[in-house]
């Protein structure tokens, strides 16, 4: 007798294709067991009896397809998320940006913009803003959304002026943005800088010649074949000796790009492209 | 033939030991941990709850009392027996099908990242009937899902005694919400663990 745990698998297997063949989405490679998670989450939640009954919902009903897309999509992030990243940005890769006159950033895997928002900071702080072009792209539309809008609870911002101050901001999180009563909006200044766009890691390639590049917990969420193939991506997007920040659990040590690039800096996982290539 | 000689070697060969606790941890896993031998055949893998910081104690103070090595579980890493792995705090920690660790910044399970659930589903899914799952104190219910999954799959649900436990209300949960296989005071836990893996 085939085993629950097969069947499902062969299910999911099913699904994907399903959603690769109807909308070009590719979740073949993404790491299997947080997929499956939410997949099996997404069923129950829509009080359906097994993911083959999904698979039929994918295939000829659209909407159901972008709630699924919209369970995919990470959206959990924070304003200087693991503040001591920042700061040794800070104090190794913006002295190397500061020779270029013009200076292309990327934050892969935006999300709701939070990131994107704490380097413009940082980068203005550090007299850089002017000269720079920050990218931040996401494939989930409605996160961008929230991203361009730049509007965020205030009880989610606010206490992240201590991560700010941290990271080595040099005055106050409030001075970047005007308060509502429950809501914040950071500053157009600010805004001016960044573009976001939508980006699907999956089937888009390189768009711009990038100095730095932030790709943080996005791996994560892909097996080591897609890992190899968007690092590959990277590598070929940046500009010669460029940077790359991944998150604080991801590395290239058993990837092949690790051949392309140099760690300078171990606990904050901040790579430079070797020279001589 | 296949029916009889799997009636004939019903004696499970447990493959991991996954471990789920919260509140009142640090002495739970101190009077677990630095007593299982240097031959502990398998895996032990440990969600403790605790907050995001850069900086972990609970690593290094468990390692240096005991005999397996204690780490951070890491992505793509296979499972290998002579170790006890950590999910690092602020992450989902998850096993693929191929005994390797996964990781994700997913919503909270049960206001909780890393979840009890989180790691014990997708471990019951990979080791099915050959993993042990334990729920040691805390304060809230994770975990008790998770329980029931290995459970489904025919692995082995062990609690500790609510009694023995600094929070009862996690081992409480789990007990009440499914069968377990055996409820143990934490003075226990190390020795029926060696036992159970180590007889032949």
């Amino acid at each position: 007798m085939i085993k629950q745990v097969e069947l499902q698998h062969f299910e999911i297997n099913q699904l994907l294709e399903a959603i690769y063949f109807r909308y070009g989405y590719d979740f073949r490679d993404y790491a299997r067991a947080s997929l499956e998670r939410k997949i099996l989450n997404r069923v129950s939640l829509s009080k359906l009896a097994n993911v083959s009954e999904m698979n039929s919902k994918i295939l000829h009903e659209p909407s159901f397809f972008n709630l699924f897309l919209k369970d995919m999509s990470v959206t959990v992030t924070e304003m200087f998320r693991d503040p001591y990243v920042f700061k040794k940005l800070k104090s190794t890769v913006f002295q190397q940006l500061h020779t270029y006159s013009r200076i292309n950033i990327w934050h892969v895997g935006c999300a709701t913009g939070e990131e994107a928002y704490s380097m413009a900071i940082l980068l203005h702080e550090n007299d850089l803003l002017k000269r720079t072009r920050i990218y931040a792209t996401d494939y989930n539309n409605h996160s961008l959304d929230i991203a361009q809008k730049g509007q965020y609870q205030k009880e989610k911002i606010e206490p992240c002026n201590q991560h700010y101050l941290q990271a080595g901001g040099k005055y106050q999180l409030s001075d970047y943005y005007h308060s509502k009563s429950h809501s914040i909006s950071f500053n157009d200044s600010l805004k001016e800088h960044i573009t976001f766009a939508n980006h699907n890691l999956m089937k888009d390639q390189v768009f711009a010649q990038m100095h730095l590049i932030l790709c943080r917990n996005v791996l994560i969420y892909f097996n080591p074949t897609l890992q190899s193939k968007v690092l590959k991506l990277f590598n070929e997007s940046m500009v010669h000796r460029g940077f790359l920040v991944l998150g604080d659990k991801e590395s290239l040590e058993f990837t092949d790009e690790k051949r392309s690039f140099e760690n300078i800096a171990s606990k904050e996982r901040i790579y430079q492209q070797k020279g001589n290539l | 033939m296949q029916a009889k000689n799997e009636f004939i070697n019903k004696k499970v060969t447990y493959k991991a030991l996954v471990i789920g606790v919260s509140a009142g941890g640090l002495n739970a896993l101190t009077a677990v941990i630095p007593n299982l031998p240097s031959n502990f055949p398998i895996p032990v893998v440990i969600v403790q709850h605790r907050k995001h910081e850069s900086d972990d104690y609970l690593i290094p103070y468990l390692n240096e009392r005991s005999y397996l090595k204690v780490v951070s579980a890491s992505i793509g890493r296979p499972l290998e027996s002579g170790f006890v792995y950590v999910a690092p705090s602020g992450y989902h920690l998850f096993i693929e099908r191929d005994a390797t660790f996964s990781l994700s910044i997913d919503d909270q399970v049960n206001y909780s990242i890393p979840s009890i659930d989180v790691l014990f589903d997708s471990a019951a899914i990979c080791y099915q009937e050959s993993l042990i799952g334990l729920i040691l104190t805390g304060a809230n219910n994770d975990g008790s899902l998770g329980l029931k999954s290995i459970n489904f799959y025919h692995g082995l649900s062990l609690v500790q005694q609510p009694d023995t436990a600094e929070y009862s209300a996690m081992p409480k949960a789990a007990i009440a919400v499914s069968r377990i296989d055996h409820i143990l005071p934490l003075h226990d836990i190390s020795n029926f663990l060696t036992t159970l893996v180590l007889s032949k």
